[in-house]
């Protein structure tokens, strides 16, 4: 699996997030995705964005453009060093919120890709992975 | 500190000679911008600036003192000005670093064939310069920053008007990222408006809303409520086939609150609730 590009930037303020969409809006584009693929894939960055912001007290967004023989996607990894998630079952429950939101942005944003991944350790941080093919 | 008096004493006496190779140095420098300033006003800030300079050099050569306090004014106000005329940095602070030339001549003349005392002065002088160089880099980026900030309130509140359409019916087109602190102006505007009005049917349209996550979702649905709550209703507008997709996949549930594709079948909706009929005339012919 060839990876075209990659981009690396941190998530400190909602500016870093309007940016961070631009950029994976930019990639699906380049990467040939439809409308509808571009306008989930970025949806879900931005869910996840601001979770790494709001919950992990800011971290980083790698942003890579996925060759696999035909295949063309776009892949998504959100890290920050927060307190963690201590029930990942429970934080992925339709509904389930610590700070008021709707509580969809963990689960809706894994219907909204292909590939979806997360790991978490209590006190570490979190890493959340997507991918979204073509 | 002698060595410093005799400095300014020497600017004072030559000011003319220096001040006429400054200005030779500032006009042939190709950053300066002759089309936004006037050679005979450069004469004059130049004259004044280097009064200041020479004053300020015989009682110190450490630019945080006190006595450069009238220097850094002066360069702040010039850079302000030059920022607001459209000049660019480089261009602003080539006023202050073309005055080196001169003053090196000057060092020179002085002290001679003493290499020793040549480099300690020339270095003292370059540290100066470059110290009011940076400075007025320093005054034009925040003037800019200023103009920034400014215009980032503006655009606040001019991205969100509230409209009349007809009697009764108000339309809220929103354009941009609908963060919270936007939301919060969007929902005062638009209760305002409500209550001045009396409107009864209130049309948010997010035709121009990029990304529709759950966040935005949220505010959407807060703002409806608001409005329910004021006596009025809402109706969304300008939900795009990918936008619907997404907000379906998310699991967001937006049954409570009436919908539209577009703006056109959001008025009419709110026209039919009023009872009234817009309907082309018959043709005469």
């Amino acid at each position: 699996m060839a990876v075209l590009r990659d981009e690396l930037i941190g998530l400190r303020s909602m500016d870093d997030m309007i940016k961070a969409r631009q950029l994976v809006r930019d990639c699906a584009i380049f990467q040939g995705l439809s409308l509808v693929d571009q306008t989930k894939i970025v949806t879900a960055a931005s869910e996840l964005a601001r979770n790494t912001l709001v919950h992990g007290g800011g971290g980083e967004m790698r942003l890579q453009a996925l060759n696999d023989g035909p295949r063309r996607g776009v892949k998504v990894i959100f890290a920050d060093r927060g307190p963690g998630i201590p029930n990942i079952e429970l934080a992925m429950k339709d509904g389930y919120t610590t700070r008021g939101g709707l509580g969809l942005g963990l689960s809706g944003s894994k219907r909204l890709v292909n590939e979806f991944s997360i790991e978490s350790q209590s006190g570490k941080g979190t890493t959340v992975s997507i991918v979204r093919w073509k | 500190m002698g060595q410093n008096m005799q400095l300014a004493e020497e600017i004072r006496k030559r000011q003319d000679a220096i001040l006429k190779d400054w200005m030779a140095y500032q006009v042939s420098a190709l950053t300066l911008r002759r089309d936004l300033v006037k050679e005979s006003e450069l004469r004059e800030t130049s004259r004044q600036f280097l009064e200041l300079f020479s004053e300020a050099i015989g009682v110190s050569t450490d630019t945080s003192s006190p006595s450069w306090k009238p220097v850094k004014d002066s360069l702040a106000e010039i850079s302000q000005k030059r920022a607001a005329q459209g000049f660019s940095p480089s261009e602003t602070a080539t006023f202050v670093l073309s005055l080196k030339q001169p003053l090196f001549d000057l060092v020179q003349q002085r002290v001679g064939q003493d290499g020793k005392r040549l480099a300690d002065m020339l270095w003292e002088f370059t540290k100066l310069l470059d110290h009011l160089g940076l400075y007025t880099t320093e005054v034009y980026q925040e003037s800019r920053e200023g103009v920034i900030s400014r215009q980032q309130q503006e655009l606040m509140e001019l991205s969100t008007p509230v409209v009349q359409l007809w009697d009764e019916v108000l339309a809220l087109p929103l354009i941009g990222t609908l963060d919270s602190a936007r939301t919060q102006v969007v929902m005062e505007n638009l209760l305002q408006r409500v209550v001045e009005t009396g409107a009864r049917i209130a049309i948010i349209d997010i035709t121009g809303v990029p990304t529709v996550d759950t966040l935005v979702a949220q505010h959407l649905m807060k703002t409806v409520a608001a409005t329910r709550l004021m006596g009025a209703d809402c109706i969304i507008s300008g939900i795009r086939p990918q936008i619907a997709q997404t907000i379906v996949h998310l699991g967001v549930n937006l049954n409570d609150i009436v919908t539209k594709a577009t703006l056109a079948d959001a008025f009419e909706v709110a026209l039919a609730r009023l009872g009234a009929t817009v309907s082309k005339a018959a043709s005469t012919s």
